[in-house]
């Protein structure tokens, strides 16, 4: 996100120039490029939604084809996920971690530089399989076979782009690991770290059990594809509902891997601006561990509608509705938190507060898709679309937004300027509702997803949510206003900028100096 | 920052390192064992067959019976039992006159017979239908009219029929008759006969 570089942070040995950003092993500035690639890939991921949803407008084909869409849609998904929210959290991790815990710096400094530039030649490889023949992958987010065995070489170059960042983010994940458990500082026990760095350990992982069966997973479809061999396809005696058991065995983790590090941010921000400690911090750290070991037995309730077993279908339903007693614990914790509490509302609270209201009603349509029975009715429809992104844009991204808010004067020495950090939150959440809210009401009515076209009794809705979803987009502009601004100059952020911010990263100047923390310091 | 001071963390972290990245590479093994084990776990509990599936309906069924297994309550057949002999020294009479059944619905019926000579005779039953049109739509799972029968002198047998009406049954037929005839099938003996049908 910060597009021009601070005077401090050019170290004095470093090479300048372009030389000085491919060689760098620097955790700040690794995390600075990953936070600014991110939030190039939200915003090209962005842009795909955008013509989403002006195909969407009104009935008929006006701006796309039916072919180019479903490209769309694949591409917005596998570009959001992949390219947006998980580099950006691992930006913050490269950023926060070791402030948080006293390290001087990751634990393997040029691994660190690896990860990132890992990402730019998969994030071309991804947008520039627009360009291939038959043009990009069509098969969704979630590459199901058979379709995902038959389509041109865009699969191969999305097969090859999840190849590479998935080497990237397992890196990254042990870097977390071996950082958070070998390099505290001398004092700082596990139970002491702040929540963020515990959520992100858990979300390591994560990253390091799920990402290679996906890995697998994909590798298996390209064989299916150039090898002849047959796990996938039935004529060759595979079995097309195993691909989804499979990539699911990745893809529910998955979802965990995007929130838990967006809890651990809301778990910062919140008591702060409280100008309270975390309520029950022993609990939030349970109920995360919960949740990950969890998110390893729900994954066929994605796959209701395939033919499951009665005693499947209610086993995975059980176990996901249980997912729901720890994150209600997290979301008890926090209204704690604020219970009582001196409260402020700047910018980071905001957006930290705005994220338990809209991510804990995504959390409860997840819970209406958990029950079987409904599933089966709103499976494909726009009532899942309306629950993740409820859950993934007013979950994940809403925390990166809060938490960028509130780390910005730690990254640029200024300020954010707090009328346009309001303006942005409030412009975000009012047109996120007006996009998404409609789409329960588009989904119960039946309307399924992934469709360039729809029936006329749909209209009304779906042109309110394109309007919400231009208005939506259009806002995250203010962000890259208010970023360049708080770079360019503003009010001077003192070391501990916030009021009542607890923690390491609040200890050093700000702007952070290029090196911190070479001399750990003693935690008490 | 590997200074001399670090060492000891340094190869700390390296083992760690290298800890994960061994598990990341057993879970990329792991994903591909996932496709024995799912097929596995399909096979033993009989779920998703997709390379044979009438297999999985064989194990539960005779392999020409119906699969339908629907249940028609809300009509009821009124099934008649007949038993005659032709110039047999037997007794052969049905354990019920008649039941009522569901089309679709499993059905347990037995005859008696008894050997009333003093010699061993092997006889065979043909079965026939009243109406006619209703033979097609009775489907025997088991008759003892499959197999040759041979009653040693004075035994008395209970046989079984097993049978589903199909409920495309024509809605106009409520009773149907099924009539067996019992012939003698001279020119065996018993011994031979016995071992015939020995299974």
């Amino acid at each position: 996100m910060a597009a021009v570089t601070p005077d401090q942070l050019h170290g004095h040995h470093a090479p300048g120039g372009v030389m000085r950003w491919l060689t760098t092993t620097n955790h700040k500035d690794i995390g600075t490029m990953y936070m600014i690639f991110s939030f190039i890939m939200f915003l090209s991921g962005g842009v795909l939604a955008l013509t989403i949803r002006a195909e969407l407008f009104k009935p008929g084909l006006q701006v796309v084809q039916p072919e180019f869409f479903n490209q769309l849609t694949t591409m917005h998904g596998l570009i959001m996920v992949f390219g947006a929210i998980m580099p950006a959290f691992v930006g913050f991790a490269n950023w926060m971690i070791p402030l948080m815990i006293g390290a001087s710096d990751m634990a393997f400094a040029r691994m660190n530089n690896w990860s990132f530039w890992l990402l730019p030649p998969a994030a071309i490889l991804l947008i520039g399989s627009f360009f291939a023949p038959g043009g990009a992958t069509a098969a969704g987010w979630t590459l199901y076979a058979p379709l995902s065995v038959q389509m041109g070489m865009g699969m191969d170059m999305a097969i090859f782009a999840i190849h590479i960042m998935g080497v990237s983010s397992i890196m990254g994940a042990i870097n977390i690991v071996v950082t958070v458990l070998n390099m505290r500082a001398p004092g700082m026990t596990m139970m002491k770290m702040p929540l963020f760095c515990w959520t992100w350990l858990i979300t390591a992982y994560l990253l390091i059990a799920v990402m290679p069966v996906l890995a697998g997973a994909v590798t298996m479809i390209l064989a299916d594809r150039h090898f002849g061999t047959s796990f996938f396809n039935a004529a060759g005696g595979g079995d097309p509902v195993m691909y989804q058991h499979i990539f699911w065995f990745f893809g529910h983790p998955e979802v965990y891997i995007m929130i838990l590090p967006a809890f651990g941010i809301v778990s910062q921000i919140i008591p702060t601006f409280s100008r309270k400690p975390l309520f029950g911090y022993a609990s939030m750290v349970y109920a995360t561990a919960s949740i990950a070991i969890l998110s390893f037995a729900v994954w066929a309730h994605h796959m209701f509608a395939t033919g499951m077993p009665a005693a499947g279908q209610l086993f995975f339903m059980y176990a996901t509705m249980l997912i729901a007693v720890p994150t209600g614990v997290k979301v008890f914790n926090w209204v704690a938190t604020m219970w009582r509490g001196s409260l402020s509302f700047e910018p980071p609270m905001l957006w930290a507060t705005g994220f338990i209201f809209v991510f804990t009603m995504g959390g409860f349509t997840g819970l209406i898709c958990a029950i079987a029975p409904i599933d089966i009715q709103v499976q494909d429809t726009y009532y899942v679309v309306a629950h993740f992104h409820y859950v993934l844009v007013a979950g994940s991204l809403f925390a990166l937004f809060a938490g960028a808010y509130y780390w910005l004067p730690k990254w640029t020495g200024h300020m954010p300027s707090e009328f346009l950090g309001k303006l942005h939150f409030w412009c975000s959440i009012v047109f996120f509702n007006i996009t998404f809210f409609p789409m329960h009401f588009l989904g119960l009515a039946g309307m399924p997803r992934r469709i360039p076209d729809y029936a006329l009794q749909f209209a009304d809705f779906n042109a309110i949510a394109s309007v919400g979803a231009f208005g939506f987009g259009l806002s995250q502009l203010i962000f890259i206003v208010v970023v360049v601004k708080c770079i360019r100059g503003g009010e001077r952020a003192a070391a501990r900028s916030w009021e009542s911010a607890e923690g390491l990263e609040w200890t050093v100047p700000s702007p952070a100096p290029y090196h911190t923390f070479e001399e750990a310091p003693v935690v008490r | 920052m590997n200074s001399p001071v670090d060492n000891g963390l340094a190869s700390d972290n390296r083992r760690l390192l290298l800890r994960l990245a061994l598990s990341a590479l057993v879970m990329f093994g792991f994903g591909f064992l996932l496709v024995p084990f799912y097929e596995k776990i399909c096979e033993a509990t009989g779920i998703n067959n997709v390379l044979r599936p009438e297999a999985e309906a064989g194990a539960r069924f005779a392999a020409d019976a119906p699969l339908n297994s629907q249940v028609d309550a809300s009509r009821s057949i009124l099934v008649q039992f007949d038993a005659n002999l032709h110039d047999l020294p037997w007794r052969f009479q049905p354990v019920q006159r008649s039941v009522s059944v569901h089309p679709g619905q499993l059905v347990h019926v037995e005859y008696e017979v008894t050997n009333t000579r003093a010699e061993p005779i092997t006889g065979q039953a043909v079965p026939s239908y009243g109406p006619q049109l209703a033979g097609q739509y009775f489907r025997k799972l088991d008759c003892f009219c499959f197999a040759q029968q041979t009653l040693a002198p004075g035994e008395r047998r209970i046989m079984p029929v097993v049978f589903v009406v199909d409920p495309a049954l024509p809605s106009d037929v409520n009773t149907i008759t099924l009539s067996y005839t019992f012939f003698e099938l001279k020119g065996r003996s018993a011994a031979s006969s016995a071992g015939g049908r020995a299974s």
